[in-house]
This record gives C-alpha cells, sequence and structure tokens, in this order.
C-alpha cells in the first residue's frame, strides 16, 4: 500500500482537465477577487480618478454594513434558510437607537449598541422561534416579519426624522472617521468578517451549520441537535442586523420610518454572488463579504463611467443570475472531476 | 456479545417482525438471508435505533438495553453501514467521519490536524486510499460505504451491520468490502451481514440465520450449510392463499421487448407478453424490474433495444406514447406515484382519463362524478363520499382506486408493479381476482410482484430478473417457489 504523501504527489501530476473547475470550486473567494480587480482596472481606465483615495474609502463604508449583514444571512443560509427580515430589523434599530439619543443626548455608546443588539436579538427570537416550534418555512415567517418590523417602525415613527444635530459627534464620527486612511466602518466590518468566517470553520457549532444544509435528515440522524442550531443561526442574523442599525445610524446620520428597505435583497445578492449555495451547505463568510464589495464596487463603477442607475440595477440582477448559474456549471464540470479522481489513483 | 430475542413489531395491520431473534459474537461474522419481506431490514432498524419493538428484548454485554434513537445505538457500540449510506454531500471525507464528534483543542475549537490525522489512520487500517479533503458529493456509492465504516471504527464501534452493502457494488468493489470485513472481523469486531446473495454470505459468513415471513427460521454454521438448503429454508411455506385463477387464451402478442438496455440497470432484457396472459416479473428487490416497467412506460429512457405495442415501436421516453399505445402503469408507491392525495376520489380516478370526459376543454362536474362513481362501483370501492380526498381511503382501496384510473382508459397492456404491497388480505384476494378478470377480457397483465405465492398464483408465465439480467423463463406449469429462487439469486446451474 501506498503512503498517503505518494498518493497527493498523484494528484498533482494528473493535470486533469476538470483541475480549473475544481480549483474555482474549491478557492471561491479567489475568483471574486478577480472579478473585484477586472471591475476596478477596467473602471480606473476610464477615469483614472475612481481610485483616488476618498472614492476607496467610501467604497469600504458603503460596502460595511452590507458586508456586515451579510454575516448573519450567510450564517442562516448555510442552513438551508433564509432571513427576510434584516432590512426591516435594521431600520427599527436604528431608529430606535436616534430616538435614544434624542431623549437622552449622553446616553453611553456602549447603552446604544446594546439597545441595537437587543432589538435584533428579540426580532432574531421570534423568527427562530416561529421556524424551529412551528415549523413554518423561513421564507414565509421572515417574509411576514419583514412587514410585521416595518409596520411597528413606520407607526412609531411615523413622518418623523433624527438627524445628524441630534445626534453625538463621538456617535457620528464612527460612520465617517479613519485611522491611517480607512474608515472605521470598514475596519470593523474586515475585523467581523475576519472573526465570522475563522469561527464557522473552527466550532462543532458552525461545522453542524453546514451539515445541516447540506442534508437536513442525515443531520438530524447524526444527533445534531437541528432545531437548536436553526434557532441560533436565527437569533445570530437578527443581533448582527440590529448591531448594524446603530452603524447604519451613525453613518447616514440620520433615520426615518424607510430606514434599510430593500436591504434584505441587496444583502441576498451579495451572499449568493459570494458564492453561499442558496440552497444552503457551502460557502464562507468571507466570500460573502466579497460579493458585498464586489457589488458595492460595481454600482460605483457604474455611475463613474456615467451608466444610469436603472442599469446598474439590472446589471445587479444579471450578475446574481450570473453567479448563481456559474456555481451551478462549476458544480456540473466538477462532480465528473470527483468521480473520476478514485479511479485515476486505482 | 448482542442477542436480540422475540422482537417482534408491527407497522399498522402489518406484522413486519413476529419473531426476531440473533446473536452476534465478537470475532464472527454473521450472515443473515431471507426474501422480500422477511423482516430482515426491520431487525436491523431496531438495532440501529431507528424502531423500537414491540416486545421483545435486545441484550448488549449481558445487559439489556433500550434504544429509543440512532444516537443512543451508536453511542452503544453499534454502527449501521446501509446499503446507500446518508453523507453530507457538500462537507468533506474527513468532516462526514468526525461530524458532531470533531476532536477539540482550547476553547472546544475543531482540531482539523488531528481529525485529518486519525481520518488517515482509520483508512490506511482499513487498506484503502480517500482523498480526505475533497467533498462526499460524487462519492461512489462503494466510497460512501468507506466513509460510513471509517466512521464506525473512529467511535470504536464493536457491532457492526451492513445492510445489504453490496446491492450496489462492482464485482471488484465487492471484493475489496470482503477484504474489510475480514480485517474488521480479525480485529474482533461482530459483523452483522445482511445479503441477498448466497454466494456472499458462503464466501465470507461463519453462521448464517435464515428468516421467513417476519419469523426466525434457523440459525447454523456455514459450513453445516449448503446453497439448496438455505434457499429451501427460505422460502419452504405453504401456499398460504387460493388464487383466483381464471383460465384464459392467448392472443396475440401485445408487448414485445426486444433486447432492451439501460446502462447499469437491466441489460439485455427479451419477452413477450401475450393479451389474455398474465406476465410475472420475478426477482429481489435492487434486480431492475420497476426500472424496466419505468422504462416500457416512457418514464425512464433505454439506451438499446425497442419495445412494440400491438406490432409498432414505441417512442422511447414518453410516457404519452405509451399512453397512447394502450399501456397503463400502477406503480409501486401509490402514495407518491400513484395518485394524487389530496385531490378527491372522483378526480383521482377520472385523471387520466380526461379527455373521454371533457367537453369542449371544460370537464364538467357531473360528467366526472359519474364517470368515476361507474368505475368506483365497478370495483368494488369501499368509500365514504367521492369528494372525499383520495387519502381518507384505505391502502386497499387507495390501490383500487389506482386500478380504476388506468381501467377506465381500458388499456390493452397494464403493468402493475407490487399490486398486493401492504394491503389486507381480503382485498388482496379481490385485487387478484380482478388482475385475473382482466386477463380473461383479453387485457395483456405484466405484474411486478416480490410475493412468490403471488407469483405463482396469478401468472401463467414467469420472468426472473437478476441484476438486471434475465435469467430464466418459466412456464406455469414448470414453476416452483425454489426454482424461481435459485434463478432470483443467480444461481442458474443448480436450477431444477
Amino acid at each position: 500500500m501506498t503512503t498517503l504523501a505518494e498518493d497527493t504527489r498523484v494528484v498533482e501530476q494528473r493535470g486533469h482537465s476538470h483541475a480549473f473547475a475544481e480549483w474555482m470550486f474549491r478557492f471561491r473567494e479567489l475568483g471574486i477577487v478577480l472579478a473585484l480587480v477586472i471591475v476596478v482596472g477596467a473602471t480606473t481606465i476610464d477615469n483614472h480618478l475612481f481610485l483616488s483615495s476618498t472614492s476607496v474609502q467610501q467604497l469600504l463604508s458603503g460596502a460595511a454594513i452590507i458586508a456586515l449583514l451579510s454575516i448573519g444571512e450567510t450564517i442562516v443560509i448555510v442552513t438551508r434558510n433564509v432571513d427576510l427580515s434584516i432590512g426591516s430589523v435594521l431600520g427599527l434599530s436604528a431608529y430606535a437607537s436616534g430616538v435614544l439619543y434624542v431623549h437622552h443626548p449622553h446616553v453611553p455608546l456602549v447603552l446604544v449598541f446594546l439597545l441595537a443588539l437587543g432589538i435584533g436579538a428579540t426580532c432574531g427570537l421570534v423568527n427562530g422561534l416561529i421556524v424551529t416550534v412551528a415549523r413554518v418555512p423561513s421564507l414565509v415567517v421572515t417574509l411576514g416579519t419583514l412587514y410585521i418590523i416595518r409596520g411597528i417602525d413606520g407607526a412609531w415613527a411615523g413622518g418623523n426624522q433624527v438627524n445628524a444635530s441630534m445626534l453625538p459627534e463621538t456617535f457620528n464620527k464612527i460612520g465617517y472617521g479613519t485611522v491611517a486612511g480607512v474608515p472605521y466602518l470598514g475596519i470593523i466590518a474586515i475585523v467581523a468578517v475576519a472573526i465570522a468566517t475563522y469561527a464557522m470553520r473552527t466550532f462543532r457549532t458552525a461545522r453542524d451549520f453546514y451539515a445541516i444544509g447540506s442534508d437536513p435528515a442525515a443531520a438530524r440522524l447524526a444527533g445534531i441537535p437541528v432545531g437548536a442550531r436553526v434557532f441560533l443561526a436565527f437569533v445570530l442574523s437578527g443581533s448582527i442586523a440590529g448591531i448594524a442599525g446603530a452603524f447604519w445610524l451613525s453613518y447616514f446620520g440620520s433615520v426615518d420610518a424607510i430606514a434599510g428597505v430593500g436591504y434584505e435583497f441587496q444583502v441576498i445578492a451579495a451572499v449568493v454572488v459570494g458564492g453561499v449555495a442558496i440552497f444552503g451547505g457551502s460557502g464562507s463568510v468571507l466570500g460573502a463579504a466579497l460579493g458585498a464589495v464586489l457589488l458595492n464596487t460595481i454600482y460605483s463603477a457604474l455611475v463613474v463611467v456615467n451608466v444610469s442607475s436603472f442599469w446598474s440595477q439590472a446589471l445587479a440582477g444579471a450578475l446574481l443570475v450570473g453567479a448563481i448559474a456559474f456555481d451551478r456549471l462549476i458544480a456540473l464540470r466538477v462532480a465528473p472531476a470527483l468521480r473520476t479522481r478514485r479511479r485515476a489513483r486505482g | 456479545m448482542l442477542v436480540l430475542e422475540h422482537a417482534e413489531k408491527s407497522f399498522g395491520a402489518v406484522h413486519a417482525l413476529e419473531d426476531g431473534d440473533i446473536a452476534l459474537f465478537a470475532g464472527e461474522v454473521h450472515g443473515l438471508v431471507g426474501e422480500n419481506g422477511a423482516g430482515k431490514s426491520t431487525l436491523v432498524k431496531i438495532l440501529a435505533g431507528v424502531h423500537r419493538p414491540d416486545a421483545g428484548r435486545l441484550v448488549l454485554d449481558g445487559e439489556e438495553a433500550i434504544f429509543d434513537n440512532a444516537k443512543q445505538s451508536q453511542a452503544a457500540g453499534i454502527a449501521i453501514i446501509f446499503q446507500e449510506p446518508i453523507l453530507f454531500p457538500d462537507l468533506s471525507v474527513a468532516e462526514n467521519i468526525f461530524v458532531g464528534m470533531q476532536p477539540l483543542k482550547r476553547f472546544r475549537r475543531i482540531d482539523g490536524r488531528r481529525m485529518r490525522r486519525e481520518a488517515a489512520a482509520v483508512f490506511e487500517q482499513l487498506g484503502v486510499r480517500l482523498d480526505l479533503d475533497r467533498p462526499a458529493r460524487g462519492l461512489s456509492i462503494a466510497d460512501q460505504q468507506l466513509v460510513e465504516i471509517a466512521k464506525a471504527l473512529t467511535t470504536n464501534a464493536r457491532v457492526i451491520v451492513m445492510d445489504e452493502p453490496t446491492a450496489a457494488l462492482t464485482t471488484t468493489e465487492v471484493e475489496r468490502l470482503f477484504g474489510i470485513v475480514e480485517t474488521l472481523r480479525a480485529t474482533g469486531k461482530a459483523v452483522l451481514f445482511v445479503s441477498h446473495r448466497l454466494e456472499e454470505i458462503f464466501a465470507i459468513c461463519q453462521r448464517v440465520t435464515v428468516m421467513r415471513d417476519g419469523r426466525h427460521v434457523l440459525t447454523k454454521a456455514t459450513d453445516e450449510l449448503t446453497v439448496p438448503s438455505v434457499i429451501r429454508a427460505m422460502v419452504g411455506r405453504d401456499m398460504e392463499a387460493l388464487f383466483p385463477k381464471v383460465p384464459a387464451e392467448p392472443g396475440q402478442v401485445v408487448l414485445k421487448v426486444e433486447r432492451l438496455t439501460r446502462e447499469g440497470v437491466f441489460t439485455d432484457v427479451s419477452f413477450e407478453v401475450r393479451s389474455g396472459e398474465v406476465v410475472a416479473l420475478a426477482g429481489l428487490v435492487g434486480a431492475g424490474r420497476t426500472e424496466l416497467a419505468r422504462a416500457i412506460f416512457g418514464i425512464d429512457r433505454w439506451d438499446a433495444g425497442s419495445v412494440e405495442v400491438d406490432g409498432r415501436r414505441l417512442r422511447p421516453g414518453s410516457p404519452t406514447a405509451a399512453m397512447a399505445a394502450g399501456i397503463g402503469l400502477v406503480p409501486e408507491d401509490r402514495r407518491q406515484q400513484g395518485l394524487v392525495m389530496d385531490f378527491s376520489i372522483e378526480r383521482n380516478i377520472a385523471l387520466a382519463s380526461l379527455d373521454s370526459v371533457q367537453r369542449g376543454g371544460l370537464i364538467p362536474r357531473g360528467a366526472e362524478r359519474s364517470f368515476a362513481r361507474d368505475w368506483a362501483l365497478r370495483l368494488q370501492l369501499k368509500y365514504g363520499k367521492l369528494t372525499n380526498p383520495v387519502w381518507t381511503l384505505s391502502g386497499g382501496n387507495q390501490q383500487k382506486a389506482v386500478l380504476a384510473k388506468w381501467l377506465a382508459r381500458k388499456p390493452t397492456l397494464l403493468i402493475v408493479d407490487e399490486p398486493t404491497r401492504g394491503i389486507d388480505v381480503g382485498t388482496k384476494a379481490e385485487v387478484h381476482r380482478l388482475l385475473s378478470e382482466l386477463a380473461a377480457q383479453g387485457v395483456a397483465v405484466l405484474m411486478i410482484s416480490s410475493e412468490l405465492p403471488e407469483v405463482l398464483g396469478m401468472a401463467d408465465r414467469i420472468v426472473v430478473l437478476f441484476e438486471g439480467s434475465v435469467t430464466r423463463e418459466f412456464a406455469r406449469a414448470e414453476a416452483t417457489e425454489d426454482a424461481i429462487m435459485h434463478a432470483a439469486t443467480g444461481i442458474v446451474e443448480e436450477a431444477a
């Protein structure tokens, strides 16, 4: 019997025609980076100001909140569920944070974020309970809570608006401040994505998410507490959306009843473009965050090269469909490669 | 080491297991054989903790054990390798082995390096090589079984149950599996090897248990047994029911299947069915009978060969063409394929005959109802109201509803797949009478059945399939249970 070391060599020497497809399959994130480089490169050739420092800053902070939200959404989608309520959760928590400052201008920063977290966690808890206890499909549950939470937000805010002038300077600074040219929000998102990416690889609970999404019935047979894990995924997603609401307020400086409308679809688009399988089981937080950056960069690039915003939406949609089709194609290409693998090795 | 005594299990009115007995010893491979429906799978599922026995006891190392779920059975050291393993397609091979019990390092983080090292060690022990980092998606069935076996070894399972593991394997894969089974035996594991391939049982098992009709028949050392003696133990029983066979003079050929091949499923199958004839397709589960029926009806395509109905070639892969040619198919799984469970009884019966019920593209309810009532009466369907959803019917009456649906089309050829599975004895006899009458009226009937008495009692001719090929064809007079069983297990030479 040959040793494993020798075996690896055989694989490397194989030089199979499926090698590229398989490589793309395993390192999906690099593909997005490649696409990002192409978009930025092409736009810069057209308009050299595209890569000027303020523009990059804007790109980063613009993508930061979508990237944050995509962490939670990735966790939920990996378990073969979906959370459509995150835009509404973000809106509610952003408005609540603003109102807190209006009534208590000197409230400590920590308390504001705790409030945002609490609101998000509560919403996630409700979603998770209905999905796991009442066994209603998450698509329906979160579509419902999307409207319910938005409704509560609207009834509470009415036509009122909280402005940047009503918010303390320390809070506003989170939104526009920079360290060595890098915006705070960008740093926060990068750190959060890094932690989440690591955690999703190294904790049993996180691996359980992948197992559940890959085959729920098999997960149950393997003794994984499926209900508890799915519940946790929704609580995490809600909590992240809650915190993202506070960041959203600091970035935009003003909030009314329609804050974050439609974000859920931007986020899901980013997650899917980032290579997270829409039916669960595979994909990484890093990929999803890169997807958020890519989409945001494309929007900005289209503005720079003077394409109307209507077209940029159509293009984002095309990219979404393209990403899914690409995934299917890669999967189909990889499948025979994976099957012949054993035979090639004898 | 592990003893199961007098286990009983019923599902509704069906006694799947009436007296299950088995005793496994460390360092021994124990074969379990029996016909389809003998209760083998139920026994395995009791060991797996999937089913709880209604009576009887399970003794593990001298202590009584009760398993409420699969997890408890696993924790007790019992590992089950199913015919088609259940893996997580998106997770890597190594992760599949350790799912839910990954080795941990500080802060409860998964120790990926140790996980891969241990997985590699297990595969080395088994003498096989598998890429640990590739996803399980696309692994062959044989390799998936290896992953399950590796999983069993990493959990230190002492009892390893293999439920028909070789059914989907190629010859070389079977040989490799035998090598692994031998390794497991040599390391002191108790192995239960469920198979219906007798030559395999004789090749690797030290002892054999035979089951029949949910009951333990015999347990003996393999060298005290011969293939014919095991087969006799498997089938030896009285003809339990009388079959109302109406003699009919076979007419012209209705269905002519010639050299039909679907790669990896069935090969070079040829036979004919004449009008007024009941031809049975016999064989074991997995022999390719249902697949053959699906191909004839056009649900699946075939790779080579031809199907002729009334002398005209049938277009492959088109159920519409098959229906137009006068074929009806009563599928094996009536819940999923035969009926629309939420539709009313009348709509289900009329579903395949809408062409004759419709008036200018519309379906008048009255016409549909009288049409359905007519057929329900002819088949003596027992129902509350025709507008009730079809799931309110009992199993036997559901089967009659499926039959009504197809008979209403007045088919020239009716294919019935396991027509009496899971229905009570009374309705069974009615279904048999119905099929017999149909044949007498000149319909050609192709019946797939795993029940030998049904095959012997109903069929004018019997075509036996083994692993996708026809091994023998019997006329009614020359068929016996023993001879069919021989042909169905691939032992052609010894057939009487």
